[in-house]
């Protein structure tokens, strides 16, 4: 026992005057909001952490704190990154927003990222976002194209702009090919619970739709479909694997791009605040690829993802109406980023009634 | 081989004392071991886990983080205080995080629809709001029990899944704040509505913390001083008992539901109003559930409880410290935690009781634990 | 349409059932384990672990359930043996299963399952109406049953039964007749950590055959709340797994539907008809009190 508590002792003094060996040139760190065993949303942000280490190797020292709880632990965990000698922090879910700032203020040399929010409260603040809903349009497409019934079904997380946008993104895809298409859509009230994510597929299929779309995180709504024998989307990464004859395609959340353009700009010394929201164009959204469909549906699909990735295309374009039927957009106008940002109403044909 | 408990003549005082270091050194003992077969340099893991979080004793530099140990262990305090009283008398409220739930919607009544309400009593008035909340959400259990003989376990753990629910309704709905983005969150409180920092030169602990070790020691006085202490063990150890002596079980039901809710719901309307400083959907992330642990880490006894709660407190953050310096996953902390309460809790066996092996090892082990 | 919402209802419910019966055998015997969420966690992961390495779902059934046995044999050895108190060690149980079962699982994420697949008769699964509720589900259904008629022929028309009731109602007494107390108790937990194994690995061998880390979701705090719902009958517990199932079920299909109630209020449904159910079941005092076992969560030090 004493000689263990010498050891200790030593150990902390030998930690104390710093005996780090190799110098990494730049030091990057994540806080994930879950588990990165969800294989979903944090599991993703994880997966550019693993991308960005391959990238820069011994140049890039990295550290991340997963199942960081959005509420008073926020703050201290990203406090202790910081003081930890963290370059750039990667704060990678909303409910960050104000611890990040927070810390940014007290520690001006250090870096943050912080994903999905919209407030940059310092100079040394970015955000960052991807316009997911880019995919679910074409995703709205192929649906339409392929389903019999003319119904979808989508298993929604909660009410927040990010999924009400997905949902409206969906729709207007589906109504450019057939505009009668309906979308039912049940709120899971989770992110992540399988159980409940394949009732919901479950309850969805009795009720007639022949194609599944989610907005949470486990692979279940899938193979629910393919044991029903319907098609489905996956959703963040690609579920292939969980349905070979069911996954149409998936919206995959590539963040390592992103992630190693910003370590390579904190080496180069051109870090600047910036507030991004990338899609296809910047290569933050990608489809995976097209499976289980005719080529024409296929055709359809890729023609829609290159006039999108071109520029010359936003599928918010009027004219669009809300669901009460009164105007959102003239014809031929633009969605402004702010307004879908905020997104809480539903445009028409959505077969719901949106959660006040 | 057997293991054999004898009764002690008399509680061991000597093993009251011990029994957290030897739980201590076995967890240390263990965890190395855990620590090497994780292929991690198990005296650094234990350096970071159990001291790096309370090097701001000695080192200024390091203070923030006592903070942060007085911000984590606020709400495990208060709530496990008057879970203990429940649990005393024999009251089985599991459902502390409702009522935690419910202190927070409560308090939040003030600077969410009237936030111009701005004065010194702002802040007071919301406390006032918050325990009466949770006092009031306990109270359902209690009158339930008393009233239609309803198990208290079942009711108190369902609503807290009706909490949650109820809170998320309101902070994407009606209460949500209108420059939010639509995302769910009432406004941010006013500075009046804000709890203050103790010392806010040296870290962001809150005033929660005061108000914790005021009632342990309140609670402890009225448990071990007054009256109403000797009813509320009389009735839980011996119903029968208690109602010779002319104590009200039913109303000692709701005695302990409300104390225990107003508590809880001051837990509640502290971390609302402390740190995080608006009312959102995430704020319950089971501290109601942590708080029986601490309960009986602290062996029910509120002053234990104030030890107790730090040293879980402690555990989040040196598991967070590990996780950075070592890359230990978070995974390997939580089961590290679980350990560490099994060693705890098994040490806590030697107050009351000799052990002794019976068997091939029997007069080897016998012999030490008689000498002890 | 119908059959298949009561198939589902019947797979939402299966695993509170597994883990309620279990439970109410230990709470019988005077045991109070609320360890249940991590013991059914750790069946879950070495349930999918065992049948991705080796192929065959049924020896990942077998080893959720042996893990689950094992699992509570630690829960056993300190409340039985060291009469440590039973609430808090069941929480850390809960703790350790969680953090455990993350450790086992971290290289098992993302991965497709082995699905233990529905039994087909031909002939009975094709009958119209009622041929897949009746003859086509997962085998584990079936067993699911099975537990709760054995568990209440053994509770109340065996010897055994007899003695482990008495156990639970007093152990005081039953250890003055010669019954071994402890020894009878232990069987019991490790019967519940069976049985908690084997419904964690229904969830990840047929309701949703993959790993996820805290996959459980809850489910083992429901199936606690159940035994008590019931009142520690195992018949009274089959109805309120499938209530409970259905409730939560029906909310979904209301949504579906497109019904304009706010989805947390009937997400919190199940909840409320739970309490309610409870209410009115418990008004008669005196049968709750029969059915209660009066040593519940004592612990017990037989005098020597």
């Amino acid at each position: 026992m004493k000689t263990r508590f010498l050891t200790l002792a030593a150990t902390a003094a030998a930690l104390a005057f710093g005996t780090m060996a190799a110098q990494a040139a730049v030091k990057g760190c994540w806080v994930y909001v879950g588990p990165i065993g969800d294989f979903g949303y944090s599991y993703q942000h994880h997966q550019g952490l693993l991308q960005a280490k391959e990238k820069f190797g011994d140049e890039l020292e990295t550290s991340y704190l997963e199942s960081v709880p959005e509420g008073a632990d926020a703050e201290r965990a990203i406090e202790r990154l910081a003081r930890s000698g963290c370059n750039i922090i990667f704060t990678t879910s909303f409910g960050f927003m104000d611890a990040t700032n927070k810390v940014a203020g007290k520690f001006p040399d250090v870096k943050f990222e912080h994903a999905t929010g919209y407030k940059r409260e310092h100079p040394n603040v970015s955000t960052y976002n991807s316009r997911f809903y880019e995919g679910r349009y074409v995703q709205g497409i192929i649906a339409a194209k392929l389903s019999k019934a003319g119904v979808a079904g989508y298993i929604a997380s909660f009410p927040i702009p990010e999924v009400v946008m997905g949902i409206n993104a969906f729709v207007l895809g589906a109504q450019s090919v057939n505009p009668d298409f309906k979308v039912k859509v049940v709120w899971a009230n989770t992110w992540f619970d399988a159980g409940k994510e394949a009732d919901a597929a479950k309850a969805l299929i009795d009720q007639g739709v022949d194609i599944i779309t989610q907005h949470t995180d486990s692979t279940a709504p899938m193979q629910v479909a393919t044991e029903r024998g319907i098609k489905a989307f996956g959703q963040a990464s690609d579920m292939i694997k969980f349905g070979p004859e069911t996954q149409l395609t998936s919206i995959v959340d590539d963040w390592g791009p992103y992630y190693i353009e910003r370590i390579q700009a904190l080496i180069d010394g051109t870090w600047k605040q910036q507030d991004v929201w990338g899609g296809m164009k910047e290569g933050h959204v990608v489809m995976a690829p097209y499976t289980n469909m005719p080529d024409d549906v296929k055709k359809a699909a890729e023609e829609a993802e290159a006039k999108i990735k071109s520029g010359s295309f936003n599928p918010f374009t009027g004219p669009i109406k809300k669901q009460d039927g009164s105007e959102w957009l003239k014809d031929g106008e633009v969605a402004e980023d702010g307004v879908l940002l905020g997104m809480n109403f539903y445009i028409q044909g959505v077969d719901d009634q949106l959660p006040q | 081989m057997r293991i054999e408990l004898v009764r002690r003549p008399q509680h061991s005082a000597l093993f009251s004392a011990l029994s957290p270091f030897i739980a201590l050194g076995l967890t240390l003992v263990a965890g190395a071991i855990m620590f090497s077969l994780l292929g991690k340099n198990p005296v650094d893991a234990l350096y970071y886990y159990f001291i790096d979080p309370l090097t701001g004793i000695w080192d200024p530099g390091n203070r923030w983080q006592l903070h942060e140990l007085a911000i984590k262990a606020a709400p495990l305090i208060l709530i496990a205080v008057g879970l203990s009283v429940c649990f005393l008398s024999n009251n089985w409220n599991i459902g502390a995080e409702g009522q935690f739930i419910a202190g927070a919607v409560a308090g939040s009544f003030i600077p969410v629809l009237f936030p111009d309400f701005q004065t010194w009593a702002t802040l007071p008035l919301m406390l006032i709001f918050g325990m009466a909340g949770g006092a009031a959400y306990a109270a359902i259990p209690a009158f339930l029990k008393v009233k239609f003989n309803t198990n208290e376990i079942l009711t108190s753990l369902m609503l807290v899944y009706v909490a949650q629910l109820f809170n998320d309704w309101l902070v994407r709905g009606i209460w949500r704040n209108p420059e939010g983005m639509s995302f769910p969150g009432t406004i941010r409180f006013n500075e009046y509505a804000i709890l203050p920092q103790i010392w806010p030169d040296a870290g962001r602990a809150h005033w929660g913390f005061v108000f914790a070790l005021v009632a342990a020691v309140a609670v402890w006085f009225m448990l071990s001083k007054m009256l109403k202490g000797f009813e509320v063990k009389v009735l839980g150890q011996s119903p029968r008992a208690g109602r010779f002596a002319g104590f009200s079980s039913a109303k000692m039901v709701f005695f302990v539901f409300l104390l225990a809710g107003a508590l809880a719901g001051l837990a509640g309307i502290c971390e609302v109003a402390g740190p995080i400083e608006h009312l959102n959907e995430k704020i319950s992330i089971g501290y109601g559930f942590t708080a029986i642990i601490v309960a009986f880490l602290g062996r029910l006894n509120p002053l234990g409880i104030v030890a107790a709660g730090l040293i879980l407190a402690l555990t989040y953050l040196g598991g967070e410290s590990a996780q950075i310096a070592l890359g230990v996953s978070d995974k390997a902390v939580r089961a590290f935690q679980g350990m560490l309460l099994f060693f705890v809790l098994a040490c806590d066996t030697l107050i009351h009781y000799r052990i002794r092996i019976v068997g091939a090892l029997a007069t080897k082990a016998g012999e030490a634990t008689q000498n002890a | 349409m119908l059959e298949q919402i009561i198939i589902t209802i019947a797979t939402a419910a299966t695993p509170l059932l597994i883990a309620s019966i279990g439970e109410l055998v230990v709470e019988r015997s005077g045991v109070l384990n609320l360890g249940v969420e991590g013991m059914m966690v750790m069946g879950a992961v070495t349930g999918f672990g065992v049948a991705l390495l080796t192929g065959s779902p049924w020896l990942g059934v077998l080893a959720a359930i042996i893990v689950g046995a094992l699992f509570s044999l630690l829960f056993g050895f300190l409340t039985l043996t060291l009469v440590t108190n039973q609430v808090a060690t069941g929480l850390a149980l809960t703790l350790l299963g969680l953090g455990l079962s993350g450790m086992i699982g971290e290289s098992f994420v993302g991965l497709p399952g082995v699905k233990l697949a529905a039994i087909y008769i031909p002939g009975l699964t094709d009958l119209p109406f009622v041929g897949k509720l009746l003859f086509g589900q997962d085998p584990i259904f079936y067993l699911s049953i099975l537990l709760t008629v054995g568990v209440a022929w053994f509770l109340f028309r065996t010897r055994a039964g007899l003695t482990l009731r008495a156990v639970g109602d007093n152990h005081g007494s039953a250890h003055a007749l010669g019954i071994n107390v402890i020894g009878i108790r232990y069987l019991a937990v490790m019967f519940g950590g069976a049985c908690a194994g084997l419904a964690g690995g229904f969830l990840s061998l047929v309701y949703t055959p993959q790993w996820i880390e805290n996959m459980t979701a809850g489910r083992g705090w429901i199936a606690l709340a159940l035994v008590v719902f019931a009142s520690w009958r195992p018949l009274r517990v089959l109805a309120g797994a499938y209530l409970f199932g259905a409730v939560s079920i029906g909310q979904l299909h209301a949504q579906a539907l497109g019904i304009g109630i706010p989805s947390q209020l009937l997400s919190s449904l199940p909840y409320l008809a739970t309490i309610l159910v409870l209410v009115l079941i418990s008004r008669n005092k005196r049968l709750t009190m029969i059915n209660t076992p009066a040593s519940l969560g004592r612990p017990f030090v037989p005098d020597r």
